[in-house]
């Protein structure tokens, strides 16, 4: 580039610029001494694309830069409007994250908003106990007809896959569980293996995934998309509290649920574990069952019905209070889902170890 | 008491009267210091740009947000002073058709018109469905009680929705961007609906929106938000206030920017020195 008398230099764009093949940089340009104003010259440019203006905006930002003013009555019409509007400058969105934080403000940051994230489940939590009392006393805005609606999808429409589930695992324990036994001569104790782990722990945990994968996914999709489609505050705004409304009936659906599944998944289990007794193992119904009554408890049944009850509650309060607290566009619901299934399984692992530790230590 | 309420010996109080109202989202402020009336059984508009506030300022007036800083007056008394059932109650005196329906998709439409009627009445079911074809056939929508809302045109939503809205027979009636994703001819249906309601009812009519057709064909007194000043940049009726305006901010809103900015790149007159 020369510069002239009047202080123009002229800068010729020629060939043929498209995207894929390679363009020069800005900061190879060699500016003379003196430039007051760019003219660019484009008698020998031939095709174009996008790749020219990834190259003539940061031209502009270095002439901005240098205090150079740039004529672009040479550049196509079309390629001159492209331009000016790939230099306009927005007016930037005032935001709350744009604040450069170090590594202390990251963390401060992290904290509070883990704070912040269990005070509202606490909220939430104690609004729906609230809620429960006020349903005591007759006072809650539920409908019998919601609850009923609730409960046939968080109830029978779930048989199939935990009978699935429950029969085929009843059956993979038994084969499992026989190996070792057969070391000892001891395959008898298969049918207690399936009766104590079945009943006691597995089939509750079993249905637990299932209704969380099931039916905690569907409550914060059901509930989010309300959320998104302002559902929620049309209720709020009639007065009618979404806890009550919404909340109540599939937390009880669940909780009320989850205990009978778990009784019906004992049954599949055990049916599981007596195919591979009798197929496999050559035992009779008659004798797999008189083992089954003999080192099985009734107590254990309890323990598994009152664990799957506990799960009901932590399955239901997971995937409503994700759907309630769910952001208000369709990738929100998305999070919602996938977070009221990993709250609900980590929830119930978390339930479990002091479920299992409590009803040991006092023989139950 | 003398604190939360605006009552007056001589006249009743405003249906909704703000004071100082400051509306932030946690630092962010909105809107502040914002002041103004709306009289009863008159169309009030609330107009202003995208990320005016407008919206925020809605769910302000029908008792979803809580002010950062001033007070929402209903009908005199200050709203956020009420308890939780005192404020349900308040609530239930205003209906509101939000910008997207939201009709509980759950439900039909009829159902959708009578859950408030049985939440909230004690009506016999007879009387609920007789209510619940009169709304329908009020806004065109006679016959239609049996349809989910996903079975309808979005048109025929925000209808729906605005017969939930007149359920309870309420004294204030808030629209969201009703004209917003309809086309030329269901907006200017909807606004009509809005004016002859409003007529037949007598009942206070409060509008947001951005669309300058529904804006001038509703007329009444109106309030435009200003994002770049952050309040309340003018106030009168829109016709008043584009024939008198000097706010640049708001003629360039009324006249969809052609007086005041200039837009480089719409230019055909190739003078391009930037």
């Amino acid at each position: 580039m020369a510069v002239s008398a009047d202080g123009a230099v002229v800068l010729s764009l020629a060939g043929e610029w498209q995207l894929g093949r390679p363009r020069p940089a800005v900061s190879q340009l060699a500016w003379p001494e003196g430039a007051l104003r760019l003219r660019l010259d484009c008698q020998a440019l031939r095709q174009w694309d996008s790749s020219i203006l990834l190259y003539l905006r940061p031209l502009w930002e270095e002439c901005q830069r240098r205090g150079i003013a740039i004529d672009l009555d040479d550049l196509p019409p079309g390629l001159r409007r492209l331009l000016v509007l790939a230099t306009a400058v927005t007016a930037p969105l005032e935001r709350d994250d744009l604040a450069e934080d170090g590594f202390v403000g990251r963390v401060g940051e992290g904290s509070r908003q883990v704070l912040v994230a269990a005070l509202r489940v606490c909220t939430f939590v104690g609004e729906l106990c609230v809620a429960v009392l006020k349903l005591l006393v007759g006072r809650a805005r539920m409908r019998l007809g919601d609850l009923i609606t609730e409960s046939a999808k968080a109830g029978y429409q779930a048989l199939f896959i935990v009978s699935l589930i429950g029969y085929l695992i009843g059956l993979i324990l038994a084969f499992i569980g026989a190996i070792p036994l057969k070391w000892f001569g001891a395959q008898i104790y298969t049918a207690s293996l399936i009766g104590i782990g079945m009943l006691r722990l597995m089939a509750a945990v079993m249905v637990g995934v299932v209704m969380a994968g099931r039916t905690a996914a569907s409550f914060a999709a059901e509930l989010g998309t309300m959320q998104t489609n302002e559902e929620i505050d049309a209720l709020r705004c009639m007065g009618v509290p979404p806890m009550e409304f919404l909340v109540l009936p599939r937390f009880l659906a669940m909780t009320l649920m989850m205990p009978l599944l778990c009784v019906y998944g004992d049954i599949l289990s055990l049916a599981g574990g007596l195919t591979v007794g009798v197929l496999y193992l050559g035992f009779g119904t008659v004798e797999f069952w008189e083992q089954l009554v003999l080192t099985t408890r009734l107590e254990d049944l309890y323990v598994g019905v009152f664990t799957s009850w506990i799960f009901g509650m932590l399955l239901g309060i997971c995937g409503c209070y994700q759907g309630m607290n769910c952001g208000r566009d369709s990738a929100a619901v998305g999070r919602a889902t996938t977070a009221a299934v990993v709250s609900s399984i980590v929830c119930m692992v978390i339930a479990t170890a002091p479920i299992t530790v409590l009803t040991v230590l006092w023989k139950i | 008491m003398a604190e939360n309420t605006t009552s007056n010996r001589n006249s009743p109080p405003p249906p909704i009267e703000v004071r100082d109202l400051t509306m932030a989202y946690g630092e962010r402020v909105i809107v502040r210091d914002m002041n103004f009336v709306v009289p009863a059984g008159e169309i009030f508009i609330v107009m202003g740009g995208s990320g005016c506030g407008k919206s925020t300022l809605l769910r302000h007036l029908i008792g979803l947000m809580a002010p950062a800083k001033g007070r929402v007056f209903r009908d005199g008394v200050d709203f956020w002073a009420l308890s939780g059932a005192e404020q349900d109650r308040m609530k239930r005196r205003s209906g509101i058709l939000f910008q997207g329906g939201a009709l509980w998709s759950a439900m039909t439409l009829a159902e959708n018109i009578a859950l408030p009627l049985r939440e909230f009445t004690r009506y016999r079911e007879k009387e609920i469905r007789e209510i619940c074809e009169l709304k329908l056939s009020l806004v065109g929508l006679a016959g239609f009680g049996d349809y989910y809302p996903a079975a309808i045109s979005g048109g025929m939503r925000k209808r729906a929705s605005l017969a939930r809205a007149m359920a309870l027979d309420p004294e204030v009636l808030f629209f969201d961007e009703p004209s917003a994703g309809l086309d030329p001819v269901s907006a200017r249906r909807l606004d009509e609906l809005i004016l002859a309601l409003r007529e037949s009812l007598g009942a206070t009519v409060v509008v947001i929106t951005h669309d300058l057709a529904s804006i001038f064909a509703i007329g009444g007194m109106a309030i435009f938000l200003d994002s770049g000043s952050k309040s309340i940049a003018a106030r009168g009726r829109p016709r008043e206030l584009l024939d008198q305006g000097s706010n640049p901010a708001l003629i360039d809103f009324l006249t969809r920017g052609e007086r005041h900015t200039k837009l480089p790149a719409l230019r055909a007159d190739g003078s391009s020195k930037i």
